[in-house]
């Protein structure tokens, strides 16, 4: 019997049998195309053809003081976007955390952003930031905030602030429900001791609450960086990476370059770049969580 | 535990409001929008009150976009069609990784997820040769195709998490009794995955509706093949767009993964969370 056993659960061809068509389909359709696009990113490819170029695709584009910018800009967009769907998503979970009424309402209610389709979204946002008949400017021209009519999306400034707020608003449900989800997960006991001992609610919250989810903070705001760095929907659709590229970042970039201009070369060594950026962070974001296991085991 | 004071009650739901309002005033201003005739639109500055509303705009929006009705056929049809195929690719995967050991296990898993990081976007231009080269580009496929790809890593590791559910004895009782793999697969795994195949199906589904619009702009020029997303878009280009039925057009769209995702809430929330959570 023992034996027959060991034969159900010891099939390693079977195994390999059933996981083969998605590893197929994934080297078909992720693998191959992320080795092609290095290749391509060392030729001139285009519609009308490709030729091996070497590395002059690279040369252009680093001595490019644009793309310099452009990676630049990426950061900076990025630092901010990052940065707002932490507070306010951590804001917003201690918010929903709070045993009152209505809860289980407000924590169906956060979520639409994150459901919706971007870009369906993105009509609501591009409607809000209109100049003469949107709400936020209607709001600061009654309150004499603004002077007149204002198109956020117009002016270079305005319009890499408007962006990064619909990147927020996109995010920010995602980490918010993440982190009441890991505020959930915090043992009660460690509570009513501390409550017992006399710590105030705010004693609780820094002393308790936020050591013990400080694992899924790290790991969403590794991964929230990750989409934000890949965000290409929100920017393209409420900008196109303008005006006069104010808010192109680097995925737009590429996407530009090589689906707009079809140089299919050098919008693939962008994506190379792109591609070398995400590995940083992917090794960075697996080394910490490691290291945070690694500790917590020890604890 | 303490009970929160009359004070602290007031700071906690403003603090709620303010919050809400963020999250849920594109929504809401859509809606208000959608009702509103358009000549109340175009009034600057904003006009907070109409005495006019009417639901006149989902019954114009018809017009003014002739194909929108196929467009929300479309939508509806690829994220089923990604989420099905997603479904038949994952389940055996899944299966095999809760239930075998093998050499690559582990390593395989994290690439998996590392796969997960890199966007479409990066993807776009070998892709666009590979859909060219099999004469994929405009059509329904062109969507599909890249669709699943990308729904295949995460679905993975969610069924995986069921799937490890199940208890092995149940299977190896039936296969010392003398069952058949395939007999198995029918009458005990299939029976209790069920919820987990629902979640991860809805999560699929979801995910390929969100994703519709970077494949459809990039790899599709044709109307009759065109998404919800990209369908509207067409329309925004104009120099007057009419918001009204747009954003009554958009709603409706949107209207069908709102109800699935707000009825199945629970699950997926709990689904998605328990993995990360746990680390």
């Amino acid at each position: 019997m023992k034996q027959k056993l060991k034969s159900y659960n010891a099939q390693t061809y079977l195994a390999y049998a059933l996981i083969a068509p998605a590893a197929l389909y994934i080297v078909l359709i992720v693998a191959w195309p992320l080795l092609e696009t290095i290749r391509l990113s060392f030729t001139n490819s285009s519609l009308a053809g490709e030729d091996y170029v070497g590395f002059e695709n690279y040369q252009k584009m680093l001595s490019s003081k644009k793309f310099n910018g452009i990676v630049t800009r990426t950061f900076v967009w990025m630092f901010f976007s990052v940065s707002l769907k932490l507070i306010i998503g951590l804001i917003g979970a201690v918010l929903l955390n709070a045993n009152l009424k209505g809860r289980s309402i407000f924590r169906v209610l956060v979520m639409p952003p994150w459901v919706v389709p971007i870009a369906i979204g993105m009509l609501g946002w591009l409607w809000l930031y209109n100049g003469y008949f949107g709400i936020i400017a209607g709001v600061g021209m009654r309150t004499g905030i603004l002077d007149g009519p204002f198109g956020f999306l117009a002016y270079k400034q305005s319009a890499f602030i408007s962006t990064i707020i619909a990147d927020v608003w996109v995010g920010t449900p995602m980490v918010t429900v993440f982190f009441l989800a890991a505020m959930q997960g915090v043992p009660r006991d460690l509570y009513e001791a501390a409550y017992c001992d006399g710590a105030s609610r705010w004693d609780r919250f820094f002393k308790i609450t936020l050591p013990q989810i400080t694992p899924v903070i790290i790991t969403m705001s590794l991964l929230s960086a990750i989409w934000t760095f890949n965000s290409f929907e929100i920017i393209w659709i409420l900008t196109e990476g303008g005006p006069r590229g104010a808010t192109t970042t680097l995925i737009i970039d590429t996407y530009k370059q090589a689906l707009g201009n079809y140089k299919f070369g050098r919008g693939a060594a962008r994506a190379v770049v792109v591609m070398i950026l995400l590995t940083l962070f992917a090794g960075f974001y697996l080394a910490l969580l490691a290291r945070i296991n690694k500790k917590i085991s020890h604890e | 535990m303490n009970k929160y004071n009359t004070f602290e009650k007031i700071l906690i739901y403003s603090g709620i409001l303010v919050f809400m309002t963020f999250i849920l005033l594109p929504f809401v201003e859509m809606f208000y929008a959608s009702l509103r005739p358009l000549d109340h639109l175009f009034r600057s500055p904003y006009q907070f009150y109409s005495d006019d509303l009417s639901f006149w705009a989902y019954r114009e929006m018809w017009n003014t976009v002739p194909m929108l009705g196929r467009y929300i056929f479309n939508s509806f049809f690829l994220a089923t069609s990604v989420a099905v195929i997603t479904l038949i690719f994952v389940i055996p995967a899944a299966y095999s990784y809760a239930r075998f050991k093998f050499p690559a296990k582990n390593t395989s898993l994290y690439v998996l997820l590392a796969i997960n990081m890199f966007s479409g976007a990066v993807l776009l231009i070998p892709l666009y040769k590979v859909l060219r080269t099999f004469g994929l580009l405009n059509s329904y496929q062109a969507m599909i195709v890249p669709g699943v790809a990308f729904l295949i890593p995460t679905s993975i590791w969610l069924l995986k998490s069921y799937f490890e559910k199940i208890p092995i004895d149940l299977e190896e009782a039936a296969f010392v009794d003398g069952a058949s793999r395939v007999q198995i697969l029918r009458h005990i795994i299939a029976p209790l995955s069920t919820p987990g195949l629902v979640v991860v199906g809805i999560y699929a589904f979801i995910g390929a509706y969100a994703q519709q619009f970077l494949f459809a702009i990039t790899f599709n020029q044709k109307k009759e093949y065109m998404p919800i997303p990209s369908g509207l878009y067409e329309f925004i280009g104009y120099q007057s767009v009419k918001w009204n039925e747009m954003m009554a057009a958009s709603l409706v769209g949107i209207a069908p993964v709102l109800l699935v995702f707000i009825f199945l809430q629970k699950y997926i929330v709990e689904g998605l969370t328990a993995g990360a959570v746990k680390n």
